[in-house]
């Protein structure tokens, strides 16, 4: 049994100072017994001789200055994982909330990890087809990539993530495949959504859902990414399973980071957020990817909501340098109606290039990508001139590129929130789309990719309005 | 080095930083190892005999009492041969090394040399028992790569000798190759010299730069060069192409040798370097690219600490390299992510904040990273001489070049890439955008394009350049009021410039013969694209309708020029110079028969 101390001199915010400490260590997992019996968890921020800084997750209401007993355990916070917790639900500080027994471990894992070493990681490159053509084609996502999802207040990132976890699939064989969720801060029902989604579709049976609702204590919100991670880990390169991480929302997260260190009263860098969030970010969003030798993948999505759509603000910002690409949804189109809506103009997938053509989705999907985001482009620019001038004064093909701007929305872009497009399906539209250009103006396909798919199109005539 | 070994207690542990007592005896800078699990950190500041200490890993589990054991010598780095090719942390442990000891993840506590100590070398002497050499002097060489000739030097703390003995062998980096003898006493030379990375390595004189580094990338060599021991810096928000830019400088750039320090950035994309560049060949060797490279990669979840040493430690390993005379370029990409690393570390300190919690000494800490490139005279070697590059990339968060790394960066580095949005929003890549970025060597080097591009490249770019601030200018009154208000000279100029950015300008680092476009296909690009634009305003003189000209098929060929291999570019060039005169004349000619 550890030393209890009795001798906390300061309780302010989520911070408590121990005194008189014989002995603890940076970073160590703490308990707090309340007066009536409680138990609530932190860690230690500052050791020093004689005295702690101790960050509780769960909130210090209810501690007291003399009630308070603190126990240090002498080990970092740890989460028990086995095969069995596929399946379950947990609160943010990793406790089972869905009525089933606690997890038997077959072992303990420290939530923080560790760097993966640049030289072990096996470069991403199998393409993961999400059944969205806005994402298959035009920003493929590949296992081991982080790709989050800036989105809006009000914009429907839920949606759009519940759907990716629900049907997406590797086009190569049928490897064992896990969703590992983690919620911070979000409300009763989004998160409701997304258990109730996972529910009736069946993909709970191979999730795991960490859930910090947005009345749960803030700082736990600090270590559910972690948890998620440790267990998306465990998962991945013990179990050799191909999971998909879903962070929702990292904005809640940095809130909570911003809240520990102004109780610290760091200096703080851009708009009160600590100098060290690009780094504590990394510590999460790096946890994805492949590692040489082993089967298993982590693929990250994180979602964020960009205060007042700013994607210059720091949590967009700091995200976007580390993640591999974004996806950027676009106001304007979801109130034009249009699901999903991403902003094919400013989202990119960086590892694109590595994930598609031959052998891996089709040989064209380069130059189907390349073109419609070229014609998509014109498009728009035409649109914002003819807001100016007029639609008289665009050239024809101006018009034309204008018309295909239109239709690239509502039947590339738009699809069904339980429509599901292969691949090959989403290639098939962007052809169609591209007969309503003339083939001077398609500059970036090849002859032999028009040969193959453009011409059959335009001889037969009817694939503009064939709807 | 110190006799009596400094041991003291830990008294703080807060993240990277820890406070010991009891280290009274021991130097700033001074490596030190931390704890029980013996951790490695660096005193970087000293009050009485307490020290705080920056640790360079994880310091989770450390406790106050644990001891704290000096090792009475600065941060230092191995040099030899074995440094090409291989892939460091920030503190020149070498990943591969570790990967075979600790698995897939990084453990802590481990002490591995950045060389290889037992892999024999072959050692060629080039100077023999009697001579007389002095700090700097080549003793031998050793073929550290098929591309590489490891100089092997007297380090510079030797003074004056002679050789009195040396011969050729395999040898380890820690047998001695040589003995030399010095006012009686006899000084054995390995192959391994160890150098504090905080210290720029002596050199005899600084010189300007005169040479251009060619990097085959149209936008900088041509209109924003940088010289050979000059700096540079590529500021961009995320997205707009950095390490793009910074992956093609260091596949192209004609240096002997390439630091690429991956410093806080993503673990993927070193993993895309260490798989890419031992496929890509060197295009003046035919080598793979490898050969030349040394990689120090501390990805932004490794502990931030080393990600502070990780700048130095490339830097040494250049100035290295420099000192054989050399030219080496080095890529840091991103000095963002190291100052963050400083204003962490800072923060910890409770240190006075300068702008946005950034440390005071910010601007100098940059200064003297910058400061330790250019063209020198090395030690040792006569006349030789050596140059070291530096090019940083700079993050500025939300894009916003105020902020104060790149400020203070751009009082600093005399080529300045800034990385534009909007033209990556547009696809325009290289996204460096024309109109704000500057080189202060394009004077300089001048005469040095006379000889080397044409005798009138200098004019040609002040030329295009000037087209292209037009086009910013005419473009204003086009949005405002349409192109039908303009003159038709004007809507040439407007042609001229499309053409200019998106068949001159315009490059793609992923197209197998764009990716590198020598000196002569750039002149002979700009020079078509030019006579065209000279030939089409004399014709508008003699009425040739604009619309005739913006879409003449000479036009086409121009466009795929960029992609003409290098080896066709001579007879290319000359069919669309010929084509440029006669399609223009053949316009001209038709208007007179119309009259």
């Amino acid at each position: 049994m550890p030393l209890e101390y009795t001798t906390i001199s300061e309780i302010s915010g989520p911070l408590v100072v121990v005194e008189q400490v014989r002995e603890v260590h940076y970073d160590e997992l703490v308990e707090v017994e309340t007066r009536d019996g409680q138990i609530r968890r932190g860690r230690v921020l500052e050791a020093s001789t004689g005295r702690a800084l101790v960050q509780i997750f769960e909130g210090t209401s209810g501690l007291d200055v003399t009630g308070s007993r603190v126990r240090f355990l002498g080990k970092v916070l740890e989460i028990p994982v086995s095969p069995d917790i596929l399946g379950r639900i947990f609160d943010g500080a990793g406790n089972p909330i869905d009525g089933g027994p606690k997890i038997i471990p077959e072992k303990r894992l420290d939530i923080n990890g560790s760097p993966i070493n640049p030289f072990a990681r096996a470069y991403p490159s199998e393409f993961i087809q999400t059944g969205i053509s806005g994402i298959d084609c035009m920003n493929p996502l590949v296992r081991g990539q982080k790709l989050p999802v800036f989105s809006g207040a009000g914009l429907p990132h839920a949606q759009l993530a519940a759907q990716i976890a629900r049907q997406a699939t590797v086009l190569t064989g049928s490897e064992p495949f896990a969703v590992v969720f983690a919620a911070m801060g979000i409300t009763f029902e989004e998160a409701d959504y997304f258990m109730t989604d996972f529910r009736r579709t069946g993909a709970i049976d191979r999730a795991v859902l960490f859930i910090n609702l947005a009345n749960d204590p803030v700082i736990e919100r600090i270590a559910t990414p972690r948890m998620a991670l440790t267990v998306a880990e465990y998962l991945a390169f013990e179990r050799d399973m191909h999971v998909l991480v879903i962070l929702t929302d990292m904005t809640n997260y940095a809130e909570a980071l911003r809240e520990v260190s102004a109780a610290r009263k760091e200096v703080p860098g851009r708009r009160g957020y600590p100098g060290y969030m690009y780094t504590d970010l990394s510590q999460i969003y790096e946890r994805a990817g492949r590692i040489q030798g082993k089967k298993g993948s982590i693929t990250q999505i994180p979602i964020l909501t960009m205060p007042e759509d700013d994607k210059t603000h720091p949590i967009p910002d700091l995200t976007g340098y580390i993640t591999e690409g974004q996806i950027i949804l676009s106001r304007d189109l979801h109130k034009k109606g249009i699901y999903p809506p991403i902003n094919i103009s400013i989202s990119l997938s960086r590892l694109k290039d590595k994930g598609i053509g031959k052998d891996k989705t089709r040989e064209d999907h380069a130059d189907v990508l390349n073109q419609l985001s070229d014609a998509y482009d014109r498009g728009r620019e035409a649109r914002e001139l003819s807001v100016v001038l007029g639609e008289a004064a665009l050239s024809e093909t101006d018009k034309l590129f204008l018309k295909f701007a239109d239709e690239f929305e509502a039947r590339f872009v738009k699809q069904g929130a339980n429509e599901n497009r292969p691949i090959a399906q989403t290639l098939d539209i962007g052809w169609d789309l591209m007969t309503m250009l003339p083939r001077s103006e398609l500059k970036r396909i090849s002859d032999r990719n028009a040969e193959k798919y453009l011409k059959p199109r335009i001889s037969e005539g009817a694939a503009p309005a064939a709807e | 080095m110190s006799t009596s070994q400094v041991k003291g207690q830990i008294t703080k542990v807060s993240g990277p930083l820890v406070i010991a007592s009891g280290m009274a005896g021991s130097r700033m800078y001074d490596v030190v190892r931390v704890g029980t699990m013996g951790v490695v950190g660096e005193i970087i500041e000293l009050r009485g005999d307490t020290a705080s200490i920056q640790v360079y890993e994880e310091t989770s589990g450390v406790g106050p009492w644990e001891p704290v054991v000096s090792t009475a010598a600065p941060l230092s780095v191995e040099l030899g041969p074995g440094l090409i090719g291989a892939i460091y942390d920030g503190i020149q442990r070498p990943l591969n090394v570790i990967a075979n000891m600790a698995g897939s993840y990084i453990a802590r506590g481990l002490e591995v040399p950045g060389l290889d100590h037992e892999k024999k070398w072959h050692f060629v002497p080039r100077v023999k028992p009697g001579d007389k050499v002095s700090a700097g002097t080549i003793l031998g060489v050793v073929q550290e790569t098929p591309l590489v000739e490891h100089r092997v030097m007297v380090p510079p703390s030797v003074p004056d000798a002679i050789v009195k003995s040396i011969s050729e062998g395999d040898y380890t980096v820690v047998e001695t190759v040589a003995v030399l003898e010095a006012g009686g006493r006899e000084i054995p030379v390995t192959m391994l010299q160890k150098w504090p990375v905080r210290e720029s390595r002596p050199v005899k004189e600084k010189l300007p730069p005169k040479e251009q580094l060619v990097t085959g990338q149209r936008v900088i060599d041509a209109f924003f060069p940088i010289a050979k021991g000059g700096t540079a810096c590529v500021p961009g928000p995320f997205g707009s192409g950095k390490t793009v830019i910074q992956h093609q400088l260091a596949k192209w750039a004609n240096a002997d040798i390439i630091v690429y320090i991956g410093c806080g950035e993503r673990g993927n994309e070193m993993t895309d370097v260490l798989l890419e560049f031992p496929e890509l060949k060197d295009p003046r060797s035919g080598r793979p690219l490898m050969e030349r490279t040394v990689l120090v990669a501390n990805t932004s979840n490794m502990p931030v600490a080393a990600r502070e040493a990780s700048i130095y430690t490339g830097i040494t390993i250049a100035e290295y390299y420099r000192d054989m005379g050399y030219d080496v370029a080095i890529m840091a990409d991103s000095t963002s992510r190291w100052a963050e690393a400083m204003r962490e570390i800072s923060g910890r300190l409770e240190e006075m904040p300068g702008e946005e919690g950034y440390p005071a000494y910010l601007g100098s800490r940059l200064a003297e990273f910058y400061e330790r490139a250019g063209r020198v005279r090395v030690l040792g070697q006569g006349d030789t001489e050596g140059a070291l590059s530096v090019i940083g990339a700079v993050s500025p968060q939300g894009g916003d070049l105020s902020e104060p790394v790149t400020q203070a960066t751009l009082r600093i580095v005399k080529v300045f890439w800034g990385l534009d949005d909007r033209l990556a929003a547009r696809k325009h890549f290289p996204a460096i955008n024309w109109l704000t970025s500057y080189s202060l060597y394009t004077e300089r080097l001048d005469e040095y394009f006379r000889a080397s591009a044409g005798p009138d490249f200098p004019e040609m770019r002040d030329e295009a350049m000037s087209i292209l601030q037009q086009e910013a200018e005419l473009s204003e009154i086009v949005r405002l009021v349409g192109i039908d208000s303009l003159s038709p000279r004007q809507r040439m100029i407007l042609d001229t410039a499309k053409s200019l950015r998106e068949d001159f300008l315009y490059q793609s680092a992923f197209h197998e013969v764009d990716t590198y476009c020598s000196q002569k296909k750039q002149y002979g690009i700009l020079q078509a694209i030019l006579t065209l634009h000279h030939k089409a305003l004399q014709a508008l003189d003699e009425g040739v309708r604009v619309e005739r000209i913006t879409s003449l098929p000479v036009k086409e060929q121009i466009a795929r020029a960029r992609v003409t291999p290098e080896e066709e570019w001579d007879a290319v060039h000359q069919r669309i110079m010929a084509a440029i005169s006669a399609e223009i004349e053949a316009e001209t000619a038709g208007v007179k028969d119309r009259r």
